[in-house]
């Protein structure tokens, strides 16, 4: 089958082509924010950029690129838009144009991509995409098409959503934006708080369900992960001064560089308190880390720098070989002030169990497990299952690990916890 | 709304698996069984036996006609399903992604047809 060079020419092709992607996405998202801003409407700038590139792909291969292909591109889309050629395409016409002009324009571009032909306005859609108007369940995946160009189709498989629902509810949000008259501006200051947490919802949104795949047997949930980390990255980029932007980048790099260790060799699930630490990226800790000590210089927490301290608490036992309880219970107690999620509060009760004892944290539990946005969360039932087994109550535990194994999603760990079940019997 | 989770999978996986993965497999289906009945989701379930037991039939010019094997002969089959009872279709399919079903076959989700001036139980 296929020798060594073989495969590294394979390789290089992907690389090659990532390469091109990452370039092209990068000029999507500014092209179609810029676009969108001028003429107030997502649908119709979509429209405009798919004419655009459509002119690109019949024209470079004859005439060469142009010298400033971003430039070119948003000049023949801006004399497309004002013609008012509707097509009503969806997103998804514009997102199969941008994988086949990928190639062509990473050739005309330089490396970096960086052509500042026009204003970087892709905050501002950002912005307007996670505005309060708009549905929360669309904000994520209208963002993932808009300033990255995904399509529908690959959104709603990440979101377990029919695609034709969510094409429909991407058209709607486009449709309200147009109507309804939202902004394409970055906020004032002052109402930046509220604001800001809907831009950075959104992309931890997006993390979740990458993260959601740990069989990494789904490309489109992988990737996922990786579009979440380039959108947190261009945020930093963008704002600077925001610590909660740094924040959430950091926390997401910290669960990135545990990703591969939460599987062994044989695919089995490895919990985080038996991973191999040598399979963890250095690389990636010391950058969040550098990021969460960049944050703290702004002296105003937030929720994402709780996030991504709890994320540094974790993988303390890598500098010390041991974890610490107390600054743990203590991140979730203030990150449960702040949410009052039943997801933070769960989370406490298992740092509280290493801390002052089974007992207690099955009291909290048991307080828990009234709140219905619980009821099918399938790591509540597993760490009460956990608790109740090291308590010895092994019936109780076992109902625990049966709700568990049926709510889960993924094979490997409903196989961790069948084996976990099964050494409840003496 | 109900909708049936209809579970397609490869028949000859089964046989070839061990003893002690049959089990578990066994056991995963009764634990999103109970799961499903904690959370008042499920309608109704059942394990169908495998295709070499199929029969169709159909009426050809008024005269029954009896054949032996599957409706449709493909490698995945229809082993089983779940009818479930979900407030809407992304209800349905974040239940049908618990289901051990969908992580060694296909599940396809379809609502039921909601008729009009019957009473559903």
């Amino acid at each position: 089958m296929g020798n060594v060079r073989d495969l590294r020419s394979v390789s290089d092709a992907a690389a090659a082509r990532a390469a091109a992607s990452t370039v092209a996405r990068r000029s999507y998202g500014k092209l179609l924010a810029y676009l969108a801003a001028d003429m107030h409407d997502v649908s119709a700038a979509e429209d405009a950029l798919s004419e655009a590139f459509a002119a690109a792909l019949a024209d470079w291969p004859a005439n060469g690129c142009p010298d400033q292909p971003e430039a070119w591109l948003m000049t023949v889309a801006r004399r497309k838009g004002i013609d008012g050629t509707r097509r009503h395409r969806t997103g998804d016409a514009v997102a199969a144009q941008l994988r086949a002009i990928a190639d062509m324009q990473a050739e005309c571009m330089h490396a970096d991509g960086e052509d500042d032909a026009f204003p970087d306005r892709r905050l501002a859609l950002l912005f307007a995409c996670t505005h309060p108007a708009i549905d929360a369940s669309v904000r994520a995946p209208l963002m993932l098409q808009t300033v990255l160009g995904l399509d529908a189709k690959t959104i709603a498989s990440a979101f377990l959503v029919s695609p034709e629902a969510m094409g429909k509810r991407l058209g709607r949000a486009k449709q309200k934006i147009r109507e309804a008259g939202i902004p394409f501006v970055i906020p004032e200051r002052e109402a930046w708080s509220g604001r800001l947490d809907g831009v950075l919802d959104a992309v931890y949104a997006t993390y979740a369900e990458g993260w959601s795949d740990p069989d990494e047997a789904d490309l489109v949930r992988r990737d996922l992960a990786d579009e979440a980390i380039f959108l947190a990255r261009l945020l930093v980029e963008l704002l600077p001064q925001e610590p909660e932007a740094m924040g959430l980048l950091a926390g997401m790099l910290y669960a990135q560089a545990r990703r591969s260790a939460r599987r062994n060799a044989q695919g089995d699930y490895v919990p985080l308190a038996k991973q191999d630490i040598s399979l963890w990226d250095a690389a990636a800790i010391d950058e969040a880390e550098a990021l969460l000590q960049r944050a703290s210089a702004f002296k105003h927490i937030g929720r994402y720098q709780l996030e991504a301290a709890l994320q540094s608490a974790h993988i303390e036992r890598r500098r010390s070989g041991r974890t610490d309880w107390t600054p743990e219970v203590q991140l979730y107690g203030a990150l449960l002030a702040l949410t009052g999620s039943p997801v933070v509060a769960l989370n406490r009760a298992l740092a509280v169990a290493e801390l002052e004892g089974l007992q207690v944290a099955l009291a909290i539990l048991e307080d828990l497990s009234v709140d219905k946005r619980l009821t099918d969360y399938q790591p509540y039932w597993a760490a009460l299952a956990d608790l109740l087994a090291r308590a010895g109550q092994k019936t109780r535990a076992h109902h625990a690990y049966e709700i568990a194994i049926g709510l889960t999603r993924d094979a490997a760990v409903r196989r961790f916890l069948q084996d976990r079940q099964a050494g409840l019997d003496p | 709304m109900q909708y049936l989770l209809m579970l397609f999978s490869e028949e000859g996986a089964w046989s070839r698996m061990s003893q002690a993965d049959q089990q578990r497999g066994v056991a995963a289906y009764q634990a999103y069984t109970q799961a499903l009945k904690e959370a008042g989701v499920w309608v109704g379930s059942n394990r169908l036996q495998d295709t070499g037991t199929a029969t169709t039939v159909r009426l050809v010019e008024g005269k029954s006609q009896v054949l032996d094997g599957p409706y449709i002969d493909s490698k995945e089959q229809l082993g089983g399903y779940y009818l479930i009872e979900a407030p809407d279709l992304d209800a349905a399919l974040g239940w049908a992604a618990r289901c051990p079903g969908a992580s060694h076959g296909t599940i396809e989700v379809r609502p039921v047809w909601a008729m009009s001036g019957t009473s559903a139980a």
